[in-house]
């Protein structure tokens, strides 16, 4: 049965310590441009959403777990999108909306800054629940979009027939 | 306003694919199902921005700085989506003790490290 994760760039046998880019297809460069890219322009949305709702104090901070959950319910529906996609367009549409925007414009470190600063200024309670809360909207969103794909397009399910 | 963005993409410009290297460096090394890479990209995001936000909170690091390094290059060091995402990937396998292993770490680790880069930041200044 043919695999539809193999292109002829992907040799069966590999040579012993072969390099990275051999299983890289698109090579290095592009890829890295389109992480950067990416990235920068997934920081700059975040940045103007925190903008335009700045919070203040012990305050729940809802614009970064509001960024984190719709950054990761995208993810699941992009990777489950690309899996039916060609080896090149899954590396190079994943690199650039991926690994570049979504990781740019989610972050893991204002999240647990957000959980330091909660605690600093008294509110540990808040803090809990934020850090709580943040697991499960962002484990929800990655589920959600996988399965909303899957719905949508049966042939991203696994074990149909490609 | 426009400098401000410029500093964030700037940032974002750096942090994203630092982390995507770091993925790649740890994959070339270490022949594992864990996500090292970015338990790694987001530990350092971790700490470098506690350090930044306390020394921004004790007036020793400028709007400028604090766009550019805290809101851009930390916030894009680390991510939320990619991390969720192999969480989910790592049960989905079957692999439920590495997947609620890699989750309790990272978060423990990550608000762990907020708090040590903060006390560095405490203690220099």
């Amino acid at each position: 049965m043919a695999n539809p994760y193999f292109t002829r760039h992907d040799l069966p046998i590999r040579p012993f310590g072969h390099h990275h880019s051999e299983h890289a297809p698109g090579g290095q460069g592009p890829v890295l441009a389109a992480v950067a890219v990416g990235g920068a322009l997934g920081a700059t949305t975040r940045y103007g959403i925190e903008s335009a709702w700045p919070v203040h104090g012990t305050q729940f901070p809802w614009p970064i777990l509001l960024v984190n959950a719709t950054g990761c319910l995208v993810m699941g529906a992009l990777m489950t999108f690309l899996a039916t996609r060609s080896a090149l367009v899954k590396r190079l549409a994943g690199a650039l909306i991926g690994t570049g925007f979504l990781g740019g414009y989610t972050t893991f470190s204002h999240y647990t800054d957000n959980v330091r600063e909660l605690v600093r200024d008294g509110a540990p309670g808040t803090a809990v629940g934020y850090l709580l809360l943040t697991v499960v909207a962002a484990l929800l969103g990655v589920w959600a979009g996988v399965a909303a794909v899957h719905a949508v397009l049966p042939a991203s399910r696994p074990g149909a027939a490609a | 306003m426009t400098g401000d963005v410029l500093l964030v993409l700037a940032g974002g410009l750096v942090g994203a694919p630092t982390r995507y290297l770091t993925g790649v460096a740890v994959k070339a090394r270490i022949h594992t199902p864990f996500p090292f890479g970015t338990l790694a990209a987001n530990s350092a995001a971790c700490l470098l921005l506690g350090f930044l936000a306390e020394a921004a909170t004790g007036g020793h690091l400028d709007r400028h700085a604090q766009l550019l390094l805290a809101t851009g290059f930390c916030g894009a060091l680390s991510t939320w989506s990619t991390f969720s995402y192999e969480v989910l990937t790592l049960a989905d396998k079957g692999r439920l003790f590495l997947s609620g292993t890699y989750l309790a770490v990272s978060v423990l680790l990550g608000t762990g490290l907020s708090f040590a880069g903060a006390a560095v930041a405490t203690a220099v200044w």
